[in-house]
């Protein structure tokens, strides 16, 4: 590939919630602001922009990553998950969300998109996971409204949920 | 807070990446899985001309074993060499420090010779791989060269990195059946940066302490197989050789306090791995 000049805007393909799309970005910008900013998606949010808070949290390839330490360049052919995939419908909740929701797993919310997609990353690898796992996971993410009792009893009712829908029978 | 403006190559061989680096000098900077570097790049602490992106390089993404050593190339992510299934075995050092190290989310993207080329005085794999005895393979278009572990690490966030070089991979000493080994850690949240970090072997040649988060790059110790009542004093030897700092998380007084208890725990957990 040829050299990319810094003053000029660049075409990024990639697949974003399972489309394809093809944006445009200078090699400066993080992938945070090719999403919000030129794709138009602000579910993903932007904190600390160094890495700390984990709101802007994203998967790329299925692994939970930081889109604010994520140039937009970096993610040409990849598969990214924005908060924006996980609900079925849009009248409709994923198992996780719904489980947030009745477990009062947010207040303010502005942290809530980053620990969405951490969790729904694990949820969907280790699908045992239990108290620990959560913790461990959740310590990549802040919450100024320090909920995070709540959160980890969402994700352990969204586990157990998960768990019983896979084996019926059991 | 966003990069400066730099050009970008996402080079397809090698040879291309060592030619760009080898044209820009002291302006360019490769970038890997960019978990130290784009923090930098956004607070504009760094603000090279020019970025070459490795990971698309397939001959830097492999963990080889050798003899007495394991290889990782300048492309495999923390999480790939966490999620190596000889992991606990051939390196059970890395297998301890790895739960420090960041988060599961900087881990799925960050690379191992990443964190060794920023240099961060308390970062956790750079320990290990001066407490292992490591080395750095280093390549620029005229020259490789390998660097021991305790060489490469010059000072904060300096390494032995010429200009036009680039790690090519970083080789860790396997470990030896009985041997021990352990790692401990003390930070002011699971996942931030060291106050002080120890990690320790223990072999049948005597003991070996790493210290960071202390001094400016981190640090070995060679002791003899110690009493339990030698410890206290050559740990507090160890405590003044350091050049502790103060700084806004910790007193050098505090670090040093560190150094002597955290020490002697990770001592003594290795000596008693060492079956």
């Amino acid at each position: 590939m040829p050299r990319m000049n810094a003053a000029k805007r660049h075409v990024v393909d990639f697949t974003l919630n399972g489309q394809k799309v093809r944006a445009e970005a200078e090699n400066r910008m993080l992938l945070s602001d090719l999403l919000r900013h030129e794709v138009g998606l602000t579910g993903t949010h932007v904190g600390c922009e160094h890495g700390v808070c984990g709101a802007c949290t994203v998967q790329i390839d299925g692994k939970p990553a930081r889109a604010c330490l994520t140039l937009a360049q970096q993610v040409r052919g990849s598969d990214v998950r924005t908060v924006e995939a996980l609900a079925p419908g849009p009248a409709e909740l994923s198992p996780l969300q719904a489980a947030f929701r009745r477990h009062h797993g947010l207040q303010c919310g502005f942290c809530t998109p980053g620990i969405l997609m951490s969790l729904d990353a694990l949820l969907r690898e280790q699908p045992d996971a239990g108290r620990e796992e959560i913790r461990e996971h959740l310590s990549g993410h802040l919450c100024r409204c320090t909920g995070y009792a709540t959160i980890v009893e969402a994700a352990l009712a969204a586990a157990e949920e998960q768990r019983k829908e896979e084996t019926p029978n059991a | 807070m966003k990069p400066a403006s730099f050009d970008f190559l996402c080079p397809d061989t090698l040879e291309e990446a060592l030619a760009a680096l080898a044209e820009g000098g002291g302006e360019a900077r490769v970038i890997a899985g960019g978990q130290s570097l784009v923090p930098m790049l956004n607070m504009r602490l760094a603000r090279p001309a020019l970025l070459v992106d490795i990971m698309r390089l397939e001959a830097l993404r492999r963990i080889e074993t050798s003899g007495d050593e394991i290889t990782v190339g300048a492309g495999v992510r923390q999480a790939e060499l966490e999620a190596w299934a000889n992991l606990s075995r051939d390196l059970p050092l890395l297998a301890a420090a790895f739960p420090w190290l960041g988060h599961v989310q900087t881990r799925a993207r960050g690379t191992v010779c990443g964190s060794v080329a920023h240099a961060d005085p308390s970062a956790e794999l750079p320990l290990s791989l001066v407490t292992l005895g490591g080395a750095v393979s280093l390549r620029s278009r005229k020259q490789k060269r390998k660097v021991k572990a305790d060489d490469f690490f010059i000072g904060m966030m300096a390494t032995d990195l010429a200009e036009g070089e680039m790690i090519e991979a970083v080789h860790f000493p396997k470990a030896r059946p009985g041997n021990g080994y352990a790692f401990r850690e003390i930070g002011r949240r699971h996942g931030d940066f060291a106050i002080v970090a120890c990690a320790a072997v223990a072999d049948d040649k005597g003991l070996r302490l790493g210290i960071a988060g202390v001094d400016d790059r981190p640090r070995v110790f060679a002791l003899p197989a110690l009493d339990d009542d030698q410890f206290d004093d050559a740990l507090n030897d160890i405590a003044w050789s350091l050049n502790a700092r103060d700084d806004i998380h910790a007193s050098a007084r505090y670090r040093r306090e560190l150094v002597r208890n955290l020490g002697r725990e990770t001592l003594k957990e290795a000596s008693r791995c060492r079956a």
